[in-house]
Protein backbone atom coordinates (compact mmCIF):
# COMPACT_ATOMS: atom_id res chain seq x y z
CA UNK A 1 0.00 0.00 0.00
CA UNK A 2 0.89 3.43 -0.45
CA UNK A 3 0.72 5.64 2.25
CA UNK A 4 1.14 9.42 2.73
CA UNK A 5 1.68 11.03 6.44
CA UNK A 6 2.81 14.15 7.95
CA UNK A 7 6.64 14.71 7.74
CA UNK A 8 7.35 14.81 11.54
CA UNK A 9 8.82 12.40 14.09
CA UNK A 10 7.12 9.25 15.16
CA UNK A 11 4.89 9.56 11.97
CA UNK A 12 5.99 6.61 10.17
CA UNK A 13 6.16 4.47 13.65
CA UNK A 14 2.34 5.57 14.00
CA UNK A 15 1.93 4.14 10.50
CA UNK A 16 3.24 0.68 11.18
CA UNK A 17 2.16 0.28 14.73
CA UNK A 18 -1.24 -0.73 13.42
CA UNK A 19 0.20 -2.98 10.85
CA UNK A 20 1.64 -5.22 14.26
CA UNK A 21 -1.52 -4.63 15.99
CA UNK A 22 -3.44 -6.58 13.39
CA UNK A 23 -0.87 -9.38 13.21
CA UNK A 24 0.48 -7.86 9.53
CA UNK A 25 3.95 -8.83 8.41
CA UNK A 26 5.77 -5.91 7.00
CA UNK A 27 7.83 -7.53 3.83
CA UNK A 28 9.15 -4.07 2.67
CA UNK A 29 9.25 -0.27 3.94
CA UNK A 30 10.29 2.42 0.54
CA UNK A 31 10.82 5.64 1.67
CA UNK A 32 11.22 8.09 -1.63
CA UNK A 33 11.61 11.49 -1.47
CA UNK A 34 9.60 12.65 -4.38
CA UNK A 35 10.74 15.96 -5.76
CA UNK A 36 7.43 17.43 -6.60
CA UNK A 37 6.16 16.13 -3.30
CA UNK A 38 4.66 18.65 -0.77
CA UNK A 39 7.15 19.80 1.77
CA UNK A 40 5.65 18.96 4.87
CA UNK A 41 4.34 15.28 3.79
CA UNK A 42 6.15 12.01 3.29
CA UNK A 43 5.21 9.12 0.59
CA UNK A 44 5.65 5.89 1.83
CA UNK A 45 5.08 2.61 0.61
CA UNK A 46 4.55 -0.66 2.47
CA UNK A 47 4.34 -3.93 1.30
CA UNK A 48 2.36 -6.30 4.05
CA UNK A 49 1.13 -9.86 4.36
CA UNK A 50 -1.90 -9.97 6.20
CA UNK A 51 -4.41 -12.34 7.80
CA UNK A 52 -7.32 -12.77 5.33
CA UNK A 53 -10.30 -10.25 6.24
CA UNK A 54 -8.44 -7.49 8.50
CA UNK A 55 -7.55 -5.44 5.83
CA UNK A 56 -10.55 -3.01 6.77
CA UNK A 57 -9.40 -2.94 10.57
CA UNK A 58 -6.12 -2.14 9.46
CA UNK A 59 -7.69 0.75 7.04
CA UNK A 60 -9.72 2.34 9.99
CA UNK A 61 -6.45 1.79 12.22
CA UNK A 62 -4.28 4.29 10.05
CA UNK A 63 -6.87 7.00 9.34
CA UNK A 64 -7.39 7.28 13.05
CA UNK A 65 -3.27 7.84 12.96
CA UNK A 66 -3.79 10.44 10.39
CA UNK A 67 -2.15 8.49 7.47
CA UNK A 68 -3.70 9.14 4.29
CA UNK A 69 -3.85 5.67 1.97
CA UNK A 70 -3.20 6.61 -1.63
CA UNK A 71 -3.21 3.29 -3.07
CA UNK A 72 -4.01 -0.36 -2.14
CA UNK A 73 -2.87 -3.28 -4.45
CA UNK A 74 -4.42 -6.63 -2.96
CA UNK A 75 -2.24 -9.86 -4.22
CA UNK A 76 -3.96 -12.77 -2.27
CA UNK A 77 -1.78 -15.95 -2.04
CA UNK A 78 1.72 -14.86 -2.45
CA UNK A 79 3.64 -17.89 -2.57
CA UNK A 80 3.82 -19.98 -5.59
CA UNK A 81 5.31 -23.30 -6.55
CA UNK A 82 4.88 -25.52 -9.95
CA UNK A 83 4.99 -29.26 -9.33
CA UNK A 84 4.75 -32.25 -12.33
CA UNK A 85 2.51 -35.10 -11.43
CA UNK A 86 3.59 -38.55 -13.39
CA UNK A 87 0.79 -41.43 -13.61
CA UNK A 88 -2.40 -42.62 -14.28
CA UNK A 89 -4.18 -39.18 -12.98
CA UNK A 90 -7.23 -39.36 -15.08
CA UNK A 91 -8.04 -42.32 -13.42
CA UNK A 92 -7.13 -41.49 -10.38
CA UNK A 93 -9.76 -38.52 -10.22
CA UNK A 94 -7.22 -35.42 -10.95
CA UNK A 95 -10.37 -33.43 -9.79
CA UNK A 96 -10.37 -35.00 -6.50
CA UNK A 97 -6.31 -34.81 -6.33
CA UNK A 98 -6.94 -30.87 -6.98
CA UNK A 99 -9.68 -30.37 -4.51
CA UNK A 100 -7.29 -31.78 -1.74
CA UNK A 101 -5.43 -28.77 -2.28
CA UNK A 102 -8.37 -25.95 -3.19
CA UNK A 103 -10.49 -27.34 0.15
CA UNK A 104 -7.48 -26.51 2.34
CA UNK A 105 -9.16 -22.70 2.17
CA UNK A 106 -5.27 -21.74 2.05
CA UNK A 107 -3.50 -23.10 -0.86
CA UNK A 108 -5.20 -23.02 -4.56
CA UNK A 109 -4.53 -24.87 -7.87
CA UNK A 110 -3.96 -21.98 -9.75
CA UNK A 111 -2.73 -23.21 -13.45
CA UNK A 112 -2.64 -26.64 -14.35
CA UNK A 113 -1.04 -28.13 -17.98
CA UNK A 114 -1.47 -31.40 -18.97
CA UNK A 115 -0.83 -34.14 -21.72
CA UNK A 116 -2.80 -36.73 -22.79
CA UNK A 117 -0.55 -39.55 -24.17
CA UNK A 118 -2.92 -43.01 -25.29
CA UNK A 119 -5.59 -43.96 -22.75
CA UNK A 120 -3.36 -46.75 -21.52
CA UNK A 121 -0.32 -44.74 -20.65
CA UNK A 122 0.62 -42.79 -18.03
CA UNK A 123 -0.29 -39.03 -18.23
CA UNK A 124 1.81 -35.59 -17.56
CA UNK A 125 0.71 -33.04 -15.92
CA UNK A 126 2.33 -29.56 -14.29
CA UNK A 127 0.45 -27.79 -11.78
CA UNK A 128 1.29 -24.74 -9.95
CA UNK A 129 -0.23 -23.97 -6.49
CA UNK A 130 -0.17 -20.50 -4.79
CA UNK A 131 -0.37 -20.52 -1.04
CA UNK A 132 -0.75 -17.33 1.65
CA UNK A 133 2.37 -18.34 3.60
CA UNK A 134 5.37 -20.01 3.19
CA UNK A 135 3.78 -22.99 6.63
CA UNK A 136 0.40 -22.98 4.12
CA UNK A 137 2.16 -23.73 0.65
CA UNK A 138 4.50 -26.45 2.77
CA UNK A 139 1.38 -27.82 4.26
CA UNK A 140 -0.83 -27.69 0.64
CA UNK A 141 2.47 -29.61 -0.81
CA UNK A 142 2.20 -32.34 2.34
CA UNK A 143 -1.34 -33.34 1.40
CA UNK A 144 0.20 -33.34 -2.45
CA UNK A 145 2.59 -36.00 -1.70
CA UNK A 146 0.40 -37.81 1.03
CA UNK A 147 -2.06 -37.99 -2.27
CA UNK A 148 1.00 -38.82 -4.68
CA UNK A 149 1.13 -41.81 -2.73
CA UNK A 150 -1.98 -43.25 -2.24
CA UNK A 151 -2.91 -42.61 -5.98
CA UNK A 152 0.55 -44.12 -6.64
CA UNK A 153 1.90 -40.57 -9.07
CA UNK A 154 5.01 -39.58 -9.23
CA UNK A 155 5.80 -36.31 -7.94
CA UNK A 156 8.17 -33.97 -8.95
CA UNK A 157 8.93 -31.20 -6.68
CA UNK A 158 11.33 -27.73 -8.00
CA UNK A 159 14.37 -28.18 -6.04
CA UNK A 160 14.24 -24.61 -3.42
CA UNK A 161 16.31 -22.73 -2.03
CA UNK A 162 18.14 -24.77 1.34
CA UNK A 163 19.66 -22.80 3.71
CA UNK B 1 59.92 -43.11 -3.46
CA UNK B 2 56.22 -44.14 -2.03
CA UNK B 3 55.91 -47.84 -2.62
CA UNK B 4 52.26 -49.23 -3.47
CA UNK B 5 49.96 -52.39 -4.31
CA UNK B 6 47.32 -51.74 -6.63
CA UNK B 7 44.66 -54.46 -6.45
CA UNK B 8 42.00 -54.54 -9.08
CA UNK B 9 43.13 -53.91 -13.33
CA UNK B 10 39.69 -52.61 -14.42
CA UNK B 11 39.57 -49.73 -15.93
CA UNK B 12 40.37 -47.34 -12.88
CA UNK B 13 42.81 -49.69 -11.99
CA UNK B 14 44.39 -49.52 -15.46
CA UNK B 15 44.16 -45.58 -15.36
CA UNK B 16 45.93 -45.31 -12.04
CA UNK B 17 48.90 -47.32 -13.41
CA UNK B 18 49.35 -45.95 -16.57
CA UNK B 19 49.61 -42.62 -14.89
CA UNK B 20 52.14 -43.61 -12.08
CA UNK B 21 54.32 -45.01 -14.95
CA UNK B 22 54.04 -42.18 -17.43
CA UNK B 23 53.67 -39.64 -14.74
CA UNK B 24 57.23 -38.69 -12.10
CA UNK B 25 54.98 -38.93 -8.98
CA UNK B 26 57.31 -40.48 -6.92
CA UNK B 27 55.12 -43.48 -6.92
CA UNK B 28 56.32 -47.19 -7.61
CA UNK B 29 54.08 -50.07 -7.79
CA UNK B 30 55.80 -53.05 -5.82
CA UNK B 31 52.88 -55.23 -5.50
CA UNK B 32 49.77 -55.84 -8.01
CA UNK B 33 47.00 -58.41 -9.05
CA UNK B 34 43.49 -58.42 -10.58
CA UNK B 35 41.00 -61.17 -9.73
CA UNK B 36 43.08 -64.26 -11.32
CA UNK B 37 47.11 -63.32 -10.73
CA UNK B 38 49.54 -61.23 -8.86
CA UNK B 39 52.99 -59.77 -8.86
CA UNK B 40 55.30 -58.54 -6.18
CA UNK B 41 58.47 -57.11 -6.21
CA UNK B 42 60.21 -54.66 -3.44
CA UNK B 43 62.11 -53.09 -6.26
CA UNK B 44 59.07 -51.60 -7.99
CA UNK B 45 57.12 -53.90 -10.67
CA UNK B 46 57.64 -53.44 -14.79
CA UNK B 47 54.29 -52.39 -15.18
CA UNK B 48 53.90 -51.82 -18.86
CA UNK B 49 54.85 -55.98 -19.51
CA UNK B 50 52.46 -57.05 -16.62
CA UNK B 51 49.49 -54.74 -18.49
CA UNK B 52 50.64 -56.80 -21.68
CA UNK B 53 50.36 -59.60 -20.24
CA UNK B 54 46.94 -59.09 -18.52
CA UNK B 55 45.64 -58.21 -22.62
CA UNK B 56 47.07 -60.90 -24.01
CA UNK B 57 45.79 -63.90 -21.79
CA UNK B 58 43.83 -61.95 -19.65
CA UNK B 59 46.11 -62.02 -16.34
CA UNK B 60 48.43 -60.05 -15.19
CA UNK B 61 51.05 -61.71 -12.96
CA UNK B 62 51.51 -65.41 -11.26
CA UNK B 63 48.15 -67.35 -11.02
CA UNK B 64 49.49 -68.68 -7.63
CA UNK B 65 49.42 -65.51 -5.89
CA UNK B 66 46.08 -64.27 -5.09
CA UNK B 67 45.38 -60.79 -3.90
CA UNK B 68 45.11 -61.22 -0.74
CA UNK B 69 48.91 -62.84 -0.90
CA UNK B 70 49.98 -59.42 -1.98
CA UNK B 71 48.60 -57.62 0.24
CA UNK B 72 49.80 -59.82 3.03
CA UNK B 73 53.05 -60.11 1.85
CA UNK B 74 54.30 -57.21 -0.51
CA UNK B 75 56.51 -54.78 0.71
CA UNK B 76 54.38 -51.10 0.20
CA UNK B 77 53.23 -48.04 1.70
CA UNK B 78 49.75 -47.83 0.67
CA UNK B 79 47.59 -50.01 -0.80
CA UNK B 80 45.02 -49.07 -3.98
CA UNK B 81 41.83 -50.99 -3.48
CA UNK B 82 39.85 -50.37 -6.60
CA UNK B 83 38.19 -53.65 -7.39
CA UNK B 84 34.74 -53.79 -8.48
CA UNK B 85 31.83 -52.39 -6.13
CA UNK B 86 30.32 -54.61 -4.61
CA UNK B 87 27.01 -52.60 -2.76
CA UNK B 88 25.39 -55.47 -0.66
CA UNK B 89 28.35 -56.97 1.02
CA UNK B 90 31.26 -54.45 0.54
CA UNK B 91 33.46 -58.08 -0.28
CA UNK B 92 35.98 -59.08 -1.00
CA UNK B 93 37.36 -55.49 -1.09
CA UNK B 94 36.41 -55.05 3.14
CA UNK B 95 38.61 -57.59 3.83
CA UNK B 96 41.40 -56.49 1.55
CA UNK B 97 41.19 -53.15 3.58
CA UNK B 98 41.02 -54.64 6.98
CA UNK B 99 44.04 -56.64 6.09
CA UNK B 100 46.39 -53.98 4.98
CA UNK B 101 45.11 -51.72 8.11
CA UNK B 102 46.16 -54.35 10.51
CA UNK B 103 49.77 -54.26 8.84
CA UNK B 104 49.39 -50.53 9.37
CA UNK B 105 49.71 -49.64 5.97
CA UNK B 106 47.69 -46.84 4.22
CA UNK B 107 44.44 -47.60 1.93
CA UNK B 108 42.63 -45.50 -0.75
CA UNK B 109 40.21 -47.09 -2.20
CA UNK B 110 37.33 -45.82 -5.39
CA UNK B 111 35.11 -48.82 -3.93
CA UNK B 112 31.54 -47.61 -2.93
CA UNK B 113 30.78 -50.77 -0.85
CA UNK B 114 33.18 -50.90 1.99
CA UNK B 115 33.14 -46.99 2.53
CA UNK B 116 29.32 -46.73 2.68
CA UNK B 117 28.60 -50.26 4.59
CA UNK B 118 31.47 -50.43 7.19
CA UNK B 119 32.88 -46.81 7.37
CA UNK B 120 32.65 -46.43 10.78
CA UNK B 121 35.02 -50.14 11.49
CA UNK B 122 37.03 -49.12 9.31
CA UNK B 123 37.96 -45.59 10.24
CA UNK B 124 38.53 -46.50 13.57
CA UNK B 125 40.87 -49.82 12.59
CA UNK B 126 43.09 -47.40 10.59
CA UNK B 127 43.12 -44.99 13.63
CA UNK B 128 43.92 -47.52 15.72
CA UNK B 129 46.93 -48.83 13.26
CA UNK B 130 47.87 -45.20 12.98
CA UNK B 131 47.36 -44.41 9.21
CA UNK B 132 45.38 -43.43 6.79
CA UNK B 133 41.72 -44.46 4.80
CA UNK B 134 41.29 -42.26 1.94
CA UNK B 135 38.38 -42.37 -0.50
CA UNK B 136 37.87 -38.97 -3.06
CA UNK B 137 36.86 -41.59 -5.62
CA UNK B 138 34.08 -42.44 -4.08
CA UNK B 139 32.25 -39.78 -4.69
CA UNK B 140 31.91 -37.27 -8.45
CA UNK B 141 34.63 -39.28 -9.58
CA UNK B 142 37.52 -36.08 -10.37
CA UNK B 143 36.05 -33.45 -7.98
CA UNK B 144 37.74 -33.05 -4.99
CA UNK B 145 35.26 -33.19 -2.59
CA UNK B 146 36.75 -34.83 0.10
CA UNK B 147 39.55 -32.34 0.18
CA UNK B 148 37.40 -29.47 0.14
CA UNK B 149 35.68 -30.75 3.07
CA UNK B 150 38.40 -31.85 5.08
CA UNK B 151 40.82 -28.82 4.31
CA UNK B 152 39.41 -25.92 2.30
CA UNK B 153 36.77 -25.72 4.35
CA UNK B 154 38.11 -26.11 7.81
CA UNK B 155 36.52 -24.54 10.61
CA UNK B 156 32.93 -24.10 8.30
CA UNK B 157 30.03 -25.95 9.87
CA UNK B 158 28.53 -27.63 6.46
CA UNK B 159 24.76 -27.47 6.70
CA UNK B 160 23.53 -29.06 3.64
CA UNK B 161 25.57 -30.58 0.37
CA UNK B 162 23.29 -31.20 -2.34
CA UNK B 163 23.83 -31.83 -6.07
CA UNK B 164 23.89 -34.77 -9.21
CA UNK B 165 26.01 -37.54 -8.23
CA UNK B 166 25.21 -40.00 -11.33
CA UNK B 167 26.31 -39.25 -14.54
CA UNK B 168 24.11 -41.83 -15.74
CA UNK B 169 21.24 -40.58 -15.06
CA UNK B 170 22.08 -37.17 -16.10
CA UNK B 171 23.04 -38.15 -19.58
CA UNK B 172 19.36 -39.59 -19.90
CA UNK B 173 17.67 -36.51 -18.79
CA UNK B 174 20.22 -34.23 -20.70
CA UNK B 175 19.07 -36.07 -23.95
CA UNK B 176 15.35 -36.59 -22.67
CA UNK B 177 14.85 -32.86 -22.07
CA UNK B 178 17.06 -31.73 -25.61
CA UNK B 179 16.19 -33.93 -28.31
CA UNK B 180 12.58 -35.14 -26.77
CA UNK B 181 13.64 -38.44 -26.21
CA UNK B 182 11.52 -41.34 -24.23
CA UNK B 183 13.16 -42.94 -21.16
CA UNK B 184 13.76 -46.43 -23.03
CA UNK B 185 15.17 -44.52 -26.04
CA UNK B 186 17.97 -42.43 -23.68
CA UNK B 187 18.78 -45.06 -21.61
CA UNK B 188 19.49 -47.22 -25.16
CA UNK B 189 21.79 -44.38 -26.28
CA UNK B 190 23.62 -44.14 -22.87
CA UNK B 191 24.37 -47.77 -22.98
CA UNK B 192 25.44 -47.65 -26.44
CA UNK B 193 27.62 -44.92 -25.62
CA UNK B 194 29.29 -46.78 -22.84
CA UNK B 195 27.61 -44.34 -19.98
CA UNK B 196 24.91 -47.31 -18.71
CA UNK B 197 25.65 -50.89 -17.90
CA UNK B 198 23.63 -53.47 -19.32
CA UNK B 199 21.75 -53.67 -16.21
CA UNK B 200 21.03 -50.17 -15.21
CA UNK B 201 18.43 -50.41 -11.91
CA UNK B 202 21.63 -49.29 -9.83
CA UNK B 203 22.10 -45.76 -11.82
CA UNK B 204 18.60 -45.13 -12.94
CA UNK B 205 16.49 -45.97 -9.37
CA UNK B 206 19.18 -43.99 -7.98
CA UNK B 207 21.12 -46.52 -5.79
CA UNK B 208 24.31 -45.40 -6.78
CA UNK B 209 23.82 -41.88 -5.73
CA UNK B 210 22.05 -42.74 -2.59
CA UNK B 211 25.61 -44.81 -1.72
CA UNK B 212 27.10 -41.67 -2.51
CA UNK B 213 25.22 -39.82 -0.19
CA UNK B 214 25.60 -42.06 2.60
CA UNK B 215 29.52 -41.91 2.12
CA UNK B 216 29.23 -38.06 2.20
CA UNK B 217 26.95 -37.90 5.54
CA UNK B 218 28.94 -40.18 7.12
CA UNK B 219 32.16 -38.22 6.26
CA UNK B 220 30.63 -35.17 6.95
CA UNK B 221 28.60 -35.81 9.61
CA UNK B 222 30.28 -38.91 11.52
CA UNK B 223 26.47 -40.47 11.50
CA UNK B 224 25.99 -44.11 10.68
CA UNK B 225 23.40 -43.67 7.83
CA UNK B 226 22.77 -46.85 5.68
CA UNK B 227 21.56 -47.25 2.19
CA UNK B 228 18.16 -47.99 3.58
CA UNK B 229 17.92 -44.24 5.53
CA UNK B 230 17.84 -42.73 1.97
CA UNK B 231 14.53 -41.45 0.75
CA UNK B 232 14.82 -42.65 -2.78
CA UNK B 233 13.20 -42.24 -6.21
CA UNK B 234 14.38 -43.18 -9.81
CA UNK B 235 13.90 -41.26 -12.94
CA UNK B 236 12.73 -44.61 -14.73
CA UNK B 237 9.18 -43.00 -14.78
CA UNK B 238 9.81 -40.04 -16.04
CA UNK B 239 7.71 -39.19 -19.41
CA UNK B 240 9.03 -36.81 -22.10
CA UNK B 241 6.27 -34.41 -21.49
CA UNK B 242 7.32 -33.64 -17.91
CA UNK B 243 10.44 -33.02 -19.66
CA UNK B 244 8.72 -30.60 -21.92
CA UNK B 245 6.30 -29.15 -19.34
CA UNK B 246 9.65 -28.29 -17.08
CA UNK B 247 10.98 -26.18 -20.24
CA UNK B 248 8.21 -24.73 -20.91
CA UNK B 249 8.59 -22.57 -17.82
CA UNK B 250 12.50 -22.34 -18.69
CA UNK B 251 13.07 -25.14 -16.09
CA UNK B 252 14.33 -28.45 -16.30
CA UNK B 253 14.50 -32.10 -14.21
CA UNK B 254 17.62 -33.31 -12.87
CA UNK B 255 18.20 -36.15 -10.23
CA UNK B 256 19.35 -34.38 -7.27
CA UNK B 257 20.70 -35.91 -4.20
CA UNK B 258 20.40 -33.77 -0.71
CA UNK B 259 21.54 -33.99 2.99
CA UNK B 260 19.93 -31.55 4.93
CA UNK B 261 20.58 -33.32 8.47
CA UNK B 262 18.93 -29.78 10.33
CA UNK B 263 15.61 -30.66 8.38
CA UNK B 264 15.98 -34.62 8.00
CA UNK B 265 16.61 -34.67 4.88
CA UNK B 266 18.48 -37.76 3.36
CA UNK B 267 17.31 -37.98 -0.53
CA UNK B 268 17.43 -38.80 -4.14
CA UNK B 269 14.58 -37.75 -6.30
CA UNK B 270 14.00 -36.44 -9.75
CA UNK B 271 13.83 -32.18 -9.17
CA UNK B 272 12.45 -29.27 -11.38
CA UNK B 273 15.37 -26.89 -11.64
CA UNK B 274 15.96 -23.27 -13.09
CA UNK B 275 17.52 -24.48 -16.51
CA UNK B 276 20.55 -21.59 -15.33
CA UNK B 277 20.88 -23.70 -12.15
CA UNK B 278 24.42 -23.85 -11.05
CA UNK B 279 23.65 -27.27 -10.67
CA UNK B 280 22.00 -27.98 -14.00
CA UNK B 281 25.47 -29.64 -16.06
CA UNK B 282 24.86 -31.37 -18.81
CA UNK B 283 25.98 -34.74 -20.34
CA UNK B 284 27.96 -37.45 -17.65
CA UNK B 285 28.90 -34.51 -15.92
CA UNK B 286 28.93 -34.17 -11.53
CA UNK B 287 27.59 -31.29 -9.93
CA UNK B 288 27.65 -30.63 -6.31
CA UNK B 289 26.94 -27.59 -4.04
CA UNK B 290 27.94 -27.46 -0.04
CA UNK B 291 26.18 -24.82 2.33
CA UNK B 292 28.14 -23.56 5.17
CA UNK B 293 28.09 -21.43 7.71
CA UNK B 294 31.14 -18.98 6.93
CA UNK B 295 31.89 -19.89 2.95
CA UNK B 296 28.11 -20.11 2.45
CA UNK B 297 27.46 -22.14 -0.61
CA UNK B 298 30.28 -23.36 -2.82
CA UNK B 299 29.27 -25.50 -6.31
CA UNK B 300 32.22 -27.89 -7.77
CA UNK B 301 31.65 -28.85 -10.93
CA UNK B 302 33.41 -32.13 -12.74
CA UNK B 303 34.15 -35.19 -14.79
CA UNK B 304 32.40 -37.89 -12.58
CA UNK B 305 33.44 -40.74 -14.08
CA UNK B 306 36.26 -41.95 -16.76
CA UNK B 307 39.32 -43.89 -15.85
CA UNK B 308 41.99 -41.06 -15.81
CA UNK B 309 39.55 -39.03 -14.22
CA UNK B 310 39.10 -41.71 -11.29
CA UNK B 311 43.04 -41.92 -11.64
CA UNK B 312 43.07 -38.13 -10.98
CA UNK B 313 41.20 -38.47 -7.26
CA UNK B 314 43.26 -41.79 -6.00
CA UNK B 315 46.85 -39.75 -7.22
CA UNK B 316 45.50 -37.30 -4.97
CA UNK B 317 44.98 -38.67 -2.22
CA UNK B 318 48.26 -41.16 -2.49
CA UNK B 319 50.33 -37.86 -2.51
CA UNK B 320 48.29 -36.48 0.38
CA UNK B 321 49.18 -39.49 2.33
CA UNK B 322 52.86 -39.59 1.03
CA UNK B 323 53.01 -35.61 1.94
CA UNK B 324 51.71 -36.26 5.45
CA UNK B 325 52.69 -39.52 6.67
CA UNK B 326 55.06 -41.33 4.75
CA UNK B 327 57.88 -38.75 3.90
CA UNK B 328 57.61 -37.34 7.68
CA UNK B 329 58.17 -40.85 9.06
Amino acid sequence: MKLEMKDSPGQLVAAIKPISEVGGNIIAVIHQREPDAKEDTLNVQIVLELPEGLLERLITLLKEQGVHIQRINEERLLFRRTVILIGHLMHTDLSDTVDQIDSTGFAEVSELSMSMPAVQERSTSRITIKALSKPDMEAALAILRRVSRQKSLLLIEPLEEIA
Amino acid sequence: MMKVALIGLGSVGRGVAGMIQKKDLGITITGIADSKSGAMDPAGLDIASLLANKGRNGSCGDREISASDVIKKADYDALIEVTPTNALSGEPAIGYIKSALLRKKHVVTSNKGPVALAYKELRALAEKNGVALRYEATVAGAIPIMHTLEHGLLGNEILALYGVLNGTCNYILTRMAAEGLTYEQALMEAREMGYAEADPTYDVMGIDAAIKLVILANSVWGDSKQLSDVDRTGIDLLTPDALRLAADQGCTIRLIAEAIPRKHILRVSPRILEKNHPLVVDGTLNALTLETDMAKEITLIGRGAGSIETASAIIGDLLYINDRYVHRA
